[in-house]
């Protein structure tokens, strides 16, 4: 039997930082964020075992993978916000822009404000829709002017894809909205902070299709301007909105390729077995 | 995989006798809830209007007064005094250097005889006083006055009274009248149930519960949100919190013999003021206030809090910007009912001694003062049977206040709620 | 190099694939059998037996029209990825690849009646040869395809040089006897082109073979190699046929 036609053999945690396995040909930037050895714990238990993985401005990655197999515990360490969880301990390295966000000296708010999060379901704040979008820009001083901030609520309403639907009633209530429209309200507010790096964790999962097509599209437009991670459950719209994908299973990073290939012929039987719905 | 030796199900019977009978006692049962849930309304209900009843049935009459008339022709007993001289500042003390006092009296003995002064209450010269200085110019004319008779008869008019009394009730039968008491209103305590007045409890208790309201709110805010935001999860909080949930059972008079322990005699603060009463019902009310206050802190959903650190806000913008502004109504509506308990509470401020006689109302928070329950208790124990009225009066001014601290409650609560 | 053990979560796809696997085998053994049954009709010039042959070809284009039905159906209805996704669009392939295969057959088939002499001519004794290999292509193809097995296919796309090679040189015999019997050219044109048939056979069963290499494997089957030496394939068979 020829041992070029072998199933490479399941290994533990590829390492994906290899620039052979993950450069896109013509990649022109270098990755955005990257983590080296991660290792979360809530307490006793290890959530996420020595995951690696780089992120670039140029691709939407998407990260899939079963139920509790750490997608979400490890998009939350990205933006910290699993320092509010007592008993979760991380270790392992996560640079943004060759800063590791762990270190001491790192200020969380400002982070937060850097690598923005746009959460399952909608969350707007209970303030009108100019409010909400302004907030951000208050807390953080970007904004010196009402005009000012009147520009960067209209322009993150306006990438957003919601400034024709909301520019007349700005006074109105933030959660009056539709679910699309709140989360697309969300999505927004994240924008206007300017953060280099935008997190959203399962977005459309509380949506119709409509609604989450607009977001998928949305997606899209923004590639590029920011580095988009996206973890869902729905592996269709991984294969639609990425042009990465990460598998995870059980708290190992099991494959990180191009989505075409991941989709069309994994390597590891792990993702092949979840993408053809056989794991059962 | 379907078994093939599953036991088969019998189809179900929606429709037989014995689903007919379940039905039925179904429906029966939901009715007799319903029934007992609006019978324990309606006895609700009935309790509070027969309360209601009692209450204002015994009390209106302490805000109405006998009154007789009385003429007084002031030039002649003057002796000419002119309006000018109680204009201004030195109105009272010129009328004091009158003799107004005598002057009413001398008045009565001349139209009543001279036991005449038996009839009126003998603070009746401070209604004439007062309307001399309102209007001086009545010094130059003969003026009518309604002065108010003294307790018995007020009694024996209203009610029934002793033998004495009643002789001369009905002597006089068809000149009584019948006014509303505002002296009630203003007046403090004093030993004639004529003259007394409610205003000087009222405000000890004002100034009473602003000071309860100063030190307990933001304490037990304060408490609320650190115990619910920033403390970290481990016995030295699990003790705190018992002790707190504890507190709140304790019954009110352990906060008397609290205060008069340390306030009064280790601190040696001022006795029968607003301010050791404010600070004993301040640690009575706190628990309440965290209590309330962690609740309604608890009750703001995580996905706030998870969207605000999101965009990079501090824990302390989280705390202020988001989490207080929705869990205020509740915070509010706990404060309310800490302080209309806080309003009622007797036995501690009778244990810091805030029992005395005041006649004159309190003008700082050291000053002597009386709260409106105590004054309640102090009157209930008089044995002249005008207090009787006086008591249930002061209980509807009580009351009301205690309706106008709900009313405010749930305003505030309306006004504050965000719809998230 | 089967497909993993485990069966989809949904079962019902599972019933469409194997569904699918059951009509792709029933169509292969159809147009396997009609190959072996037109080239019996030959030798024995069973007129019936070729009748028969062209009748059936119907029930191949049917069973053709509804595999590719269904696989339309499943790829639409299941979203399938990876290497379900592959092996539907090879079912859909295949399918139409052993079809014409099928048609081949019949052509085959419908030639018999017009060669009526056939014992005359000597290039005639190497068709049973070659057909039999064909054939043998045909089947192994289909086999490596139910059992995703790559090296299979690898080896039916190397032994189609054995049949490119009997077409050489029957062309050659005929031709040569063509020059030398002009009388004979009619029934030795069929002859020709009975035997291209045949080696279109074999190039179609190297079709099927490609696709199954990438349904298995994902790559695309790598290059054949041309550098296999004619003469000694064909000697090869001419020793087995002597034994």
């Amino acid at each position: 039997m020829n041992d070029d036609l072998k199933m490479q053999e399941p290994s533990e945690s590829v390492d994906m930082t290899d620039s052979a396995t993950t450069d896109m040909p013509g990649a022109t930037s270098a990755p955005k964020m990257t983590a080296r050895n991660v290792d979360v714990f809530y307490g006793e238990k290890q959530a996420i075992k020595n995951v690696s993985i780089d992120v670039s401005m140029d691709n939407v990655t998407a990260f899939i993978g079963p139920s509790g197999c750490g997608k979400s515990t490890f998009l939350r360490c990205m933006n910290r916000m699993n320092d509010t969880i007592p008993i979760a301990r991380v270790t392992g390295e996560i640079r943004l822009e060759g800063d590791d966000i762990y270190a001491p000296h790192m200020d969380v708010v400002q982070l937060r404000a850097r690598v923005g999060m746009v959460f399952q379901k909608p969350n707007p704040f209970p303030k009108s829709i100019y409010d909400n979008i302004a907030y951000g820009p208050r807390i953080h001083g970007l904004a010196t002017s009402k005009d000012e901030l009147d520009h960067i609520v209209e322009s993150s309403l306006q990438r957003a894809g919601l400034w024709g639907e909301v520019k007349d009633r700005l006074q109105d209530s933030g959660t009056a909205l539709s679910g699309g429209q709140q989360q697309r309200l969300c999505i927004a507010r994240a924008i206007a902070v300017d953060p280099e790096v935008i997190l959203m964790d399962e977005p459309c999962s509380a949506l119709d299709p409509i609604a989450t097509a607009k977001i998928e599209e949305l997606i899209h437009e923004l590639r590029g301007k920011y580095a988009i991670v996206i973890v869902t459950h729905n592996m269709q719209q991984a294969a639609r909105v990425s042009q990465k994908t990460a598998f995870f299973h059980l708290g190992t990073l099991v494959e990180y390729g191009e989505t075409t290939e991941i989709f069309t012929n994994p390597r590891e039987e792990k993702t092949r077995d979840y993408i053809t719905g056989r794991y059962g | 995989m379907n078994s093939l030796t599953e036991a088969k199900r019998q189809p179900t019977d929606w429709q037989g006798p014995a689903m007919q009978k379940r039905i039925a006692r179904r429906y029966a049962a939901e009715r007799r809830f319903k029934a007992m849930g609006f019978g324990a309304i309606l006895l609700s209900a009935g309790f509070l209007a027969f309360l209601l009843v009692v209450m204002v049935g015994n009390g209106f009459r302490g805000f109405t007064q006998t009154e007789l008339p009385l003429e007084i022709d002031f030039p002649a007993a003057t002796g000419g005094a002119s309006p000018s001289e109680f204009e201004g500042p030195n109105g009272n003390t010129n009328l004091q250097a009158l003799g107004l006092r005598d002057i009413v009296d001398s008045s009565i003995e001349i139209q009543y005889g001279d036991d005449g002064t038996e009839l009126f209450s003998p603070g009746g010269w401070t209604t004439v006083s007062a309307m001399i200085l309102a209007d001086p110019k009545i010094v130059e004319q003969k003026v009518t006055f309604d002065l108010p008779v003294a307790s018995d008869i007020d009694v024996a008019y209203k009610d029934s009274g002793n033998d004495e009394a009643e002789a001369k009730v009905a002597e006089y039968s068809n000149q009584f009248s019948t006014g509303f008491n505002w002296n009630f209103l203003s007046n403090s305590d004093a030993t004639d149930p004529m003259q007394v007045g409610i205003w000087g409890a009222f405000k000890g208790s004002l100034i009473t519960m602003i000071v309860t309201l100063l030190l307990a709110f933001p304490v037990g805010v304060l408490t609320a949100l650190y115990l619910e935001e920033y403390a970290p999860t481990n016995r030295l909080t699990d003790l705190i919190e018992v002790s707190i949930n504890n507190l709140a059972a304790v019954p009110s008079i352990i906060f008397g013999l609290l205060g008069l322990a340390v306030f009064l005699n280790f601190f040696g603060m001022p006795r029968s003021g607003a301010l050791v009463g404010g600070l004993t019902l301040a640690l009575m009310t706190m628990p309440v206030i965290v209590i309330s206050g962690r609740n309604a802190v608890k009750a703001v959903p995580p996905s706030i809090r998870e969207a605000a650190l999101g965009i990079g806000a501090s824990p302390l913008q989280v705390v202020f910007h988001h989490v207080l502004p929705l869990a205020l109504p509740g915070i509010l509506t706990g404060t309310i009912i800490g302080m209309a308990r806080a309003l009622g509470e007797t036995a501690p401020l009778l244990m810091i001694g805030m029992r005395a006689f005041i006649a004159t109302p309190p003008s700082g928070i050291t000053d002597p003062a009386t709260v409106l329950p105590v004054q309640i208790f102090l009157w209930s124990d008089e044995v002249d049977r005008g207090f009787v009225e006086k008591t249930s009066a002061a209980i509807i001014v009580l009351l009301l206040f205690l309706l106008m601290m709900n009313a405010l409650a749930i305003y505030l609560r309306n006004r504050f709620e965000t719809r998230w | 190099m089967a497909n993993s053990g485990t069966e989809h979560t949904v079962k019902a796809f599972d019933s469409d694939i194997n569904q699918l696997r059951g009509m792709v085998a029933e169509i292969g053994g159809r147009s396997e059998q009609a190959i072996t049954k037109a080239m019996q009709a030959l030798e024995n010039s069973d007129l019936e037996l070729a009748a028969e042959v062209v009748r059936e070809d119907k029930l191949i284009d049917d069973l053709e029209k509804r595999i590719d039905e269904l696989t339309f159906q499943t790829i639409a209805l299941r979203a399938p990825m990876a290497d379900d996704l592959r092996e539907l669009i090879a079912t859909f392939k295949i399918s139409g690849v052993v079809e014409r295969i099928g048609d081949y057959a019949k052509n085959i088939a419908k030639r018999v009646p017009i060669v009526t002499q056939t014992r005359r001519l000597t290039p005639i004794s190497l068709l049973p040869s070659m057909s039999k290999i064909a054939s043998e292509l045909v089947r192994d193809a289909l086999d490596a395809f139910a059992r995703r097995d790559a090296d299979l296919a690898m080896e039916v796309n190397r032994r189609d040089q054995i049949v490119d090679d009997f077409y050489t040189s029957i062309f050659r015999a005929v031709i040569t006897h063509m020059i030398e019997n002009p009388k004979d050219i009619g029934e030795a044109a069929h002859l020709l082109f009975i035997a291209k048939n045949l080696e279109r056979i074999g190039d179609h069963a190297t079709n099927v073979a490609e696709m199954v290499y990438f349904a298995a494997t994902g790559e695309p089957m790598p290059e054949r190699t041309r550098g296999e030496d004619p003469e000694t394939a064909l000697d090869e068979v001419l020793d087995d046929e002597a034994d």
